[in-house]
């Protein structure tokens, strides 16, 4: 059940170029939210007006938040100090269904390997497959993930091939290769919606199975405005509240 | 809850005169872990169309200077739905449900209030003003002719209270106030939405997939409690107040203004208990005022 949190800031770095690491004292949230969960935070300033949903990326040692700064509002949050206080809305959404009997494939772009992280904090055996535009986006990944016990082996790609121990190109064109070695279990994936349809329809002809997490703006958070609702097969659905993960499954339209 | 806040709103009988907008509280229990619902004017519902509707495509909501923009576009689970599954469900609550309803032919307001005349519904608000669909809702609204005979249509099939959601988007909005008020309405809501838009000056596209989209939120407060005085003078019945609310502070203005009730919107997204901060601190108003009642304070603006 979501409630409102006021939390303190323990610290709001910058861990890449525009790319803000941030760390909030709440025990309530670091105890219940579930991998995938998100978190609506309201900013200090009377100049805005909606919150702003962030997916949470770690609950170990305070909860932890990345953000790109793209707009108004992260550029705010960016210049907040540890000491100071936000008002949280937490937690929200669904999160991913964690029940792989074995090793899950986490596929992630962008900021959409947040949420990711938070899985491969929870669950015992994992393999993660970090894509990114270059070798800025994908360093503070590897090692944020590389440090964790369920982690046996990261795959990096690049689109500028910039980080020279990965990949060049998109994480989809190194999906079938990784796939091919048939240890997994599962698929869960979040990042831009090309790369999660492209990785959920790889996962599917593998028989596996896939999940996928959303990111949609939004304004209450709470299933109420509509502004998040996507279609699926089973009808329309709001990220927010009915996601933001989704069983893949549900986006394989006929068409 | 005192008696300060009790009021009755053609024949509704409200703990308390702050109502939810509707689109901005869902069916109320999307808030129910931060609002004691039954303490609560009413809810407003979520617009409900005869079929269900999907709203519009693309981006739907940006946030402006004090405010936003939606294009929605009435997505909703359709009527049938509401009867069956949501209803049963938010009776519990013990709040007054009034359900708002957009059609896009004078006979569908008619049809969708003739089906709403059921147990659990308080009243019927008509959205003749939402600005983001093509085929209904504001084009009723614009024209005091075609305002008048969706409220006449509407008030010949039910016994529920007719509420009639006016538009800013017109040129006199006591003029449409006047034609529903003769068709027969139990009472008239304002405002809705200021019809604006947002362009990405990067992108040269305009930020909402929909090109315009309804304003709300602190920003367009001040047209909403000009409109509110303007109708308030020229109608006999009650006016619930909205546009902007985010304080005990701004609803005050509204009850001076000449509205009996008022709704609270786009604050609840930032601020989902925001509805019992403004109970609480109306409450404190009253008693600092020595006012017996929410009612001294309606329409008591001093203009001279």
């Amino acid at each position: 059940m979501s409630k409102l949190f006021e939390s303190e800031i323990k610290s709001n770095v910058e861990v890449a170029p525009s790319v803000f690491k941030l760390e909030v004292d709440a025990p309530e949230i670091a105890a219940t939210a579930k991998a995938g969960q998100f978190v609506q935070i309201k900013l200090p300033s009377s100049e805005f007006t909606l919150r702003r949903p962030f997916g949470i990326a770690s609950t170990i040692n305070g909860v932890k938040i990345f953000y790109r700064v793209v707009g108004r509002g992260t550029e705010f949050l960016s210049t907040l100090k540890a000491g100071s206080s936000l008002n949280l809305l937490a937690p929200l959404g669904n999160g991913f269904s964690m029940n792989a009997s074995s090793k899950v494939l986490l596929v992630g772009g962008g900021m959409g390997l947040a949420p990711l992280l938070s899985v491969a904090e929870k669950l015992r055996e994992v393999e993660i497959l970090i894509g990114g535009r270059n070798r800025d986006e994908v360093t503070f990944w590897i090692k944020e993930f590389s440090h964790l016990p369920s982690i046996d082996i990261i795959f990096v790609t690049t689109d500028d091939g910039s980080y020279r121990y990965g990949r060049k190109g998109f994480a989809t064109d190194y999906l079938p290769e990784i796939l091919s070695a048939d240890k997994y279990s599962a698929v869960y994936t979040c990042g831009p919606d090309i790369m999660m349809y492209g990785t959920a329809l790889e996962a599917i002809a593998n028989g596996l199975h896939c999940e996928i997490c959303f990111e949609r703006r939004m304004a209450c958070g709470l299933g109420a405005c509509l502004s998040c609702s996507i279609d699926t097969i089973n009808g329309r659905k709001k990220v927010c509240k009915d996601g933001p993960v989704f069983d893949a499954r549900e986006f394989i339209f006929n068409t | 809850m005192s008696e300060l806040l009790k009021t009755e709103i053609c024949g509704i009988k409200m703990q308390t005169p702050i109502l939810s907008a509707s689109g901005t509280f869902g069916f109320g229990e999307e808030f129910a872990n931060f609002v004691d619902l039954a303490q609560m004017g009413g809810v407003v519902t979520k617009c409900l169309t005869l079929k269900p509707r999907n709203g519009n495509k693309g981006v739907r909501i940006a946030e402006t200077p004090s405010g936003m923009l939606n294009s929605i576009g009435l997505e909703n689970p359709g009527v049938e739905k509401f009867l069956s599954e949501i209803l049963p469900r938010i009776k519990n609550f013990g709040m007054n449900v009034i359900v708002n309803i957009s059609g896009s032919s004078v006979e569908d307001y008619g049809e969708l209030a003739k089906l709403l005349d059921v147990d659990g519904v308080a009243a019927i608000e008509l959205n003749i003003s939402c600005p983001n669909v093509k085929d209904g809702g504001i084009i009723f609204g614009t024209n005091p002719n075609a305002a008048a005979s969706v409220t006449a249509s509407a008030k010949k099939n039910t016994d529920k209270p007719v509420i009639v959601k006016l538009s800013p988007n017109v040129t006199d909005v006591a003029e449409i106030a006047l034609a529903v008020e003769g068709a027969g309405a139990d009472c008239v809501s304002l405002i809705n939405t200021l019809i604006g838009m947002e362009i990405n000056i990067e992108t040269w596209k305009p930020t909402l997939g929909n090109i315009t989209g309804g304003l709300s939120g602190g920003s367009v407060k001040p047209v909403a409690v000009r409109m509110v005085y303007q109708v308030a003078q020229a109608v006999k019945i009650p006016v619930i107040g909205m546009g902007g609310i985010r304080s005990c502070a701004d609803a005050v203005e509204f009850f001076l203004a000449g509205a009996s009730a008022v709704a609270i919107g786009t604050a609840n997204f930032a601020d989902p208990n925001v509805i019992m901060k403004i109970i609480a601190d109306l409450e404190k108003y009253l008693q600092r005022r020595r006012l017996k009642n929410i009612s001294e304070l309606v329409g008591k603006i001093i203009t001279q």
